[in-house]
């Protein structure tokens, strides 16, 4: 799909992230905002999947695993233009009975999503597992994961990453939202982790940067770590974003993290997000 | 008096009850695939090992990440069983069962060895006795404590054909193995092994035998006890339960396994819900374990034989 493509699905994925956590008055807005290019290039462009039919076990397809559970917005618009399941449905996110919950979970089968996240550091155990699956079943397919740069503060992260290079788990491609925020502030203020680049070396993966709001960028490192799969290595994306890319007052700052816009600065927002697929 | 269908066939762990049942799971089920977290030889998984190196995941000593790959195993339609001690396949993972294995309803198979006081020598800090309660506060979660060799390789067995997150609790010692080898295990269903009409004495794991001979002391004092093996501590057979106390009007219950949150603690909200009667629970009592020998240390913490004597002469006078 063209860059241009997917840039007016991204600039729709955003209005949809600020009108659903808007709508509710809670979810997290800003890792969703600046993850919508990455999201959307991944499950427009890249991934080999059938949105028509979801199945749990997606045999021969590929999969998305979502570590960091709490930018559900930005994942739930992505499935829902994708064709999982009818944009009508945005507009239950985080209501009583939905099946979009506050972080995403099969409990309710919604369709596209595979494990319950949200309690951090859990995917990547998780998309290792399907990937050991994939190989046993003779399925050449590729697990995707996404994690937030705070999220590999979690101990888990690094078990998972020594036992992916440690086995020889090729066929997955990590990638790290390095927006350098958390919810109490900068990364490095909070819990500095140093060089991510040479931790993950350290640690036996394949290392690749992009800058996650460029997406002919994004497409070209897709593709250049899928050739890379399937010889050895484990392989990690460390991809540069601004939580809150797309609306101006909401970059650079760890504020949105996990704050919903008022009625009025969500209206401003959506004044710098261009309708292209329309609203929900 | 008639005791002869409990009968001692031999002495025998029943975390070799387990390796054995997972070993002939090997051969049966093709899905099946086994982890564990540096244990393999205590877990007695070897043979499951050797004989399919393919579908046997040696994590390392990284619990966490067991879990969270046995739930990504399922997506494709693997059955995975993980292995290793009772206290780190619980108390140290306990969010990574909730997130990705129970709330995410993965067919998970958790199994847990050297659980309760008899792990021994290696004191508190192995001996987890707070296991049931947590797994079995978790929704989707079955919890199964088999009481000897021959009805662990039976659960084992079991487990992999229920399609759900299980909790598989078992111990290191060896103790009588007297269940029919050939008995299929009922995921669910009560075990009534003794009938009797003065009490109830409700026992699960190790405290099954204990609570048999306890039943051949009490019949030489006079008094006639039923007895019930409960190896599915969730769900519970409670129409089992209930038949069992309109008849004999009082429970003991024992376990291997803190009073907060184990059998007792299902019992009695039972009881208190559907059949309020006078109930005696054989349970370690809100207190950590130590270092010692296992037959010491039940003694020691008065989950043994004679704790079961005295609390059915107990609970049979406040009928």
């Amino acid at each position: 799909m063209e860059a241009k493509e997917l840039e007016r699905i991204s600039s729709q994925v955003r209005r949809d992230i600020i009108r659903m956590v808007a709508a509710v008055q809670s979810g997290h807005p800003g890792g969703s905002l600046g993850c919508a290019d990455f999201l959307t290039t991944v499950y427009f462009d890249k991934m080999d999947i059938d949105p028509n039919n979801f199945t749990m076990d997606g045999v021969n397809e590929d999969l998305f695993f979502l570590s960091n559970g709490h930018i559900s917005p930005v994942l739930y618009s992505v499935l829902a233009h994708r064709g999982y399941f009818e944009k009508s449905e945005l507009g239950t996110f985080r209501k009583l009975g939905s099946r979009l919950q506050g972080h995403p979970s099969p409990a309710k089968g919604i369709p596209g999503v595979r494990i319950a996240t949200g309690s951090l550091g859990q995917g990547l155990s998780v998309a290792i597992g399907s990937a050991l699956t994939k190989k046993l079943n003779g399925d050449n397919k590729i697990v995707y994961t996404l994690h937030g740069d705070g999220e590999l503060q979690e101990g888990q992260i690094w078990e998972a990453a020594m036992y992916a290079s440690g086995n020889k788990v090729d066929n997955i491609i990590a990638t790290i939202d390095y927006n350098h925020k958390q919810i109490d502030g900068d990364i490095d203020d909070v819990l500095p982790m140093g060089s991510l680049a040479q931790k993950w070396q350290a640690f036996g993966w394949e290392v690749l940067e992009m800058d996650g709001h460029n997406i002919e960028e994004i497409k070209a490192t897709l593709d250049k770590a899928k050739t890379m799969t399937g010889k050895g290595k484990p392989i990690v994306i460390i991809m540069k974003t601004v939580m809150g890319q797309g609306v101006d007052f909401m970059m650079h700052t760890h504020k949105w993290h996990g704050s919903p816009p008022s009625n009025e600065q969500a209206e401003n927002a959506l004044s710098q997000l261009e309708e292209t697929l329309g609203d929900y | 008096m008639e005791m002869k269908e409990f009968e001692i066939q031999d002495h025998k762990d029943t975390r070799s009850g387990f390796g054995a049942g997972l070993s002939e799971l090997g051969k049966t089920n093709e899905n099946v695939v086994a982890l564990c977290a540096d244990l393999t030889g205590s877990l007695k998984m070897n043979a499951f090992e050797d004989a399919h190196p393919d579908r046997f995941f040696q994590v390392g000593i990284a619990e966490a990440n067991m879990i969270g790959i046995a739930a990504g195993l399922t997506i494709g339609g693997k059955i995975p069983f993980t292995g290793t001690f009772a206290n780190f396949s619980t108390g140290r993972v306990y969010d990574q069962i909730r997130q990705s294995v129970a709330y995410s309803n993965k067919n998970v198979k958790i199994c847990a060895s050297h659980a309760g006081l008899t792990l021994g020598e290696d004191g508190a800090t192995h001996q987890i006795l707070e296991d049931i309660g947590l797994m079995k506060m978790l929704p989707n979660m079955t919890v199964i404590s088999p009481c000897d060799y021959n009805e662990t390789k039976a659960a084992t067995i079991a487990i992999a054909e229920h399609d759900g997150p299980v909790y598989l609790r078992f111990g290191r010692p060896k103790v009588p193995n007297f269940t029919d080898p050939n008995k299929k295990f009922e995921i669910g269903k009560a075990d009534v092994l003794r009938e009797g009409k003065d009490v109830t004495i409700i026992a699960t794991g190790h405290l099954v035998w204990k609570a048999i001979e306890a039943s051949q002391i009490l019949l030489e004092k006079g008094i006639n006890p039923e007895i019930i093996n409960i190896h599915t501590i969730k769900p519970l057979d409670e129409k089992a339960v209930l038949a069992s106390v309109s008849k004999t009007k009082c429970v003991v219950t024992a376990e291997e396994h803190m009073m907060n949150g184990g059998l007792g603690d299902s019992i009695s909200q039972l009881l208190a819900r559907k059949a309020p009667s006078p109930l005696e629970m054989v349970a370690v009592n809100d207190t950590f374990g130590e270092s010692g020998k296992g037959d010491e240390l039940m003694a020691k913490y008065n989950i043994d034989t004679p704790d079961i004597v005295a609390a059915a002469e107990k609970v049979i006078l406040r009928k």
